[in-house]
């Protein structure tokens, strides 16, 4: 299977690459590591006249520590942000869900901002990124702009990015001691996508009381969904195994995931229970130790 | 702009188990037709062409990839190893021997991939465990052997290896 033609120019810097953006326009389409793209365009699902490969701009790999926040530029594979000191330190949960992302090859190519700018609703990042209450940068011709993650995932396969802008990096808050990340993930059997999976972010007081809680839920809509009423189930709560469960509990209310050959609308929003039951148990676990 | 223009071939350089290989590619030229056609290093196959089944695996800058999913451009500049560029001369690599001795394979499609991927996590993990094994090769398909002499085979390999 072979792509469409298409025109192809490596891009030596962001500037240049914002450059060819504006100039290709609706024509153009921005390579990162490919693995969403590539195979969509041997399907002939896309068919860009032009690529703008971003693989060939340095400085845009690599995990880093700025003040209060991990910066990941959007270049970074999954592999790389999976071994990184830094995310398995202050954020296993990103760890843990860069690491089970397609297979071992998929996670040597693919990129989370390639991942993220994609936004296919059964991918990962996504759902951890939402949890983890990252924020996009975005660099366009006019300069450079900061969107928070409940603004960035906007429908199936669309995000706040605008045409002229490109992904440059992703940060997330380190959090405060005391605080757990996880991630729970459902597989499809054969493609290895998310069916449903949940990530939690969990404040814990020393009193064993949690302070704050994010938690997300991917596989239920167009993008990852905030499970608000979950997370104010647990807010200002002792963290028993009691309040925890009937917090999962609420982790699909208010969802109406679409029905497919490998699930049920309602098999999903159970198996949406069982992982945030899951996600939350672990994040509380490491927010103990 | 004519079409010819737009779709210009371009330039490449690429290293293919250490030798350096100038070519003009057409873009949308995957990277295993590349070392297949143009190169003639048939060892690498084509199995499912959709980035799941792990027969097209080599080695891109030292880690394991699936060369139907990337193109000869993204290549450029890049040192790839073909399953062509494991053995010494005559003498296997562990792995490529390790496949043999417990028989880990049948028809041989997957074969190529299959070491490649192993050789990277061998290189990456050098006393891996039976489940360590199997979440490396998640991205690789055999449909005769049934896995488990695949297993053994890079347990083989693995020992052989950390004795020298």
């Amino acid at each position: 299977m072979f792509p469409a033609s298409f025109g192809y120019v490596a891009a030596r810097s962001v500037e240049e690459a914002l450059a060819l953006v504006a100039k290709h326009g609706e024509d153009g389409k921005l390579l990162a590591g490919g693995h969403s793209l590539i195979p969509a365009m041997k399907l002939r699902l896309q068919s860009p006249r032009t690529l703008i490969d971003l693989g060939t701009v340095p400085g845009l790999r690599g995990v880093r520590q700025d003040t209060a926040e991990l910066v990941i530029g959007a270049l970074t594979v999954h592999a790389d942000v999976a071994a990184s000191e830094l995310v398995r330190k202050h954020l296993p949960g990103l760890a843990e869900a860069a690491s089970v992302i397609g297979d071992v090859q998929v996670r040597n190519r693919g990129t989370i901002g390639g991942s993220v700018a994609h936004a296919d609703p059964a991918a990962d990042l996504p759902v951890i990124l939402t949890a983890l209450n990252a924020t996009f940068v975005a660099q366009s011709p006019t300069g450079t702009r900061t969107i928070g993650v409940d603004d960035f995932f906007t429908d199936f396969y669309t995000t706040a990015l605008n045409a002229n802008e490109i992904l440059t990096e992703i940060r997330i808050p380190i959090p405060s001691s005391g605080t757990g990340t996880a991630y729970a993930k459902l597989p499809h059997p054969a493609s290895g996508y998310v069916v449903v999976s949940a990530a939690v972010l969990i404040t814990r007081h020393a009193s064993g009381t949690c302070t704050s809680a994010r938690i997300a839920i991917g596989g239920l809509g167009s993008g990852p969904i905030r499970a608000i009423p979950a997370e104010m189930e647990l807010q200002g709560k002792p963290l028993t195994s009691q309040v925890i469960a009937a917090a999962a509990a609420k982790a699909a209310e208010e969802t109406d995931p679409v029905e497919d050959a490998y699930a049920s609308t309602e098999y999903k929003q159970h198996v949406a229970t069982v992982y945030a039951r899951k996600a939350i148990e672990a994040a509380v676990d490491r927010a103990k130790s | 702009m004519t079409a010819e223009a737009e779709y210009a071939a371009v330039p490449i350089t690429v290293t293919v188990n250490g030798v350096k290989h100038d070519a003009v590619v057409e873009p949308r030229t995957l990277l295993v037709y590349f070392l297949r056609e143009h190169l003639g290093l048939t060892g690498t196959h084509v199995g499912c062409d959709t980035s799941q089944c792990g027969a097209c695996t080599v080695h891109l800058d030292g880690r394991a990839v699936k060369s139907c999913t990337i193109l000869a451009a993204q290549a450029n500049g890049a040192e790839v190893k073909t399953i062509e560029g494991l053995a010494n001369g005559d003498i296997f690599h562990p792995v490529q021997e390790g496949f043999r001795e417990k028989h880990g394979l049948q028809c041989g499609y997957c074969t190529p991939g299959m070491i490649m991927t192993a050789v990277h996590l061998l290189e990456t993990n050098p006393n891996p465990s039976d489940d360590q094994i199997k979440h490396a090769l998640e991205g690789n398909i055999c449909r005769c052997t049934g896995y488990v002499n695949i297993v053994e085979s890079i347990k083989w390999a693995a020992e052989r290896m950390r004795k020298g």
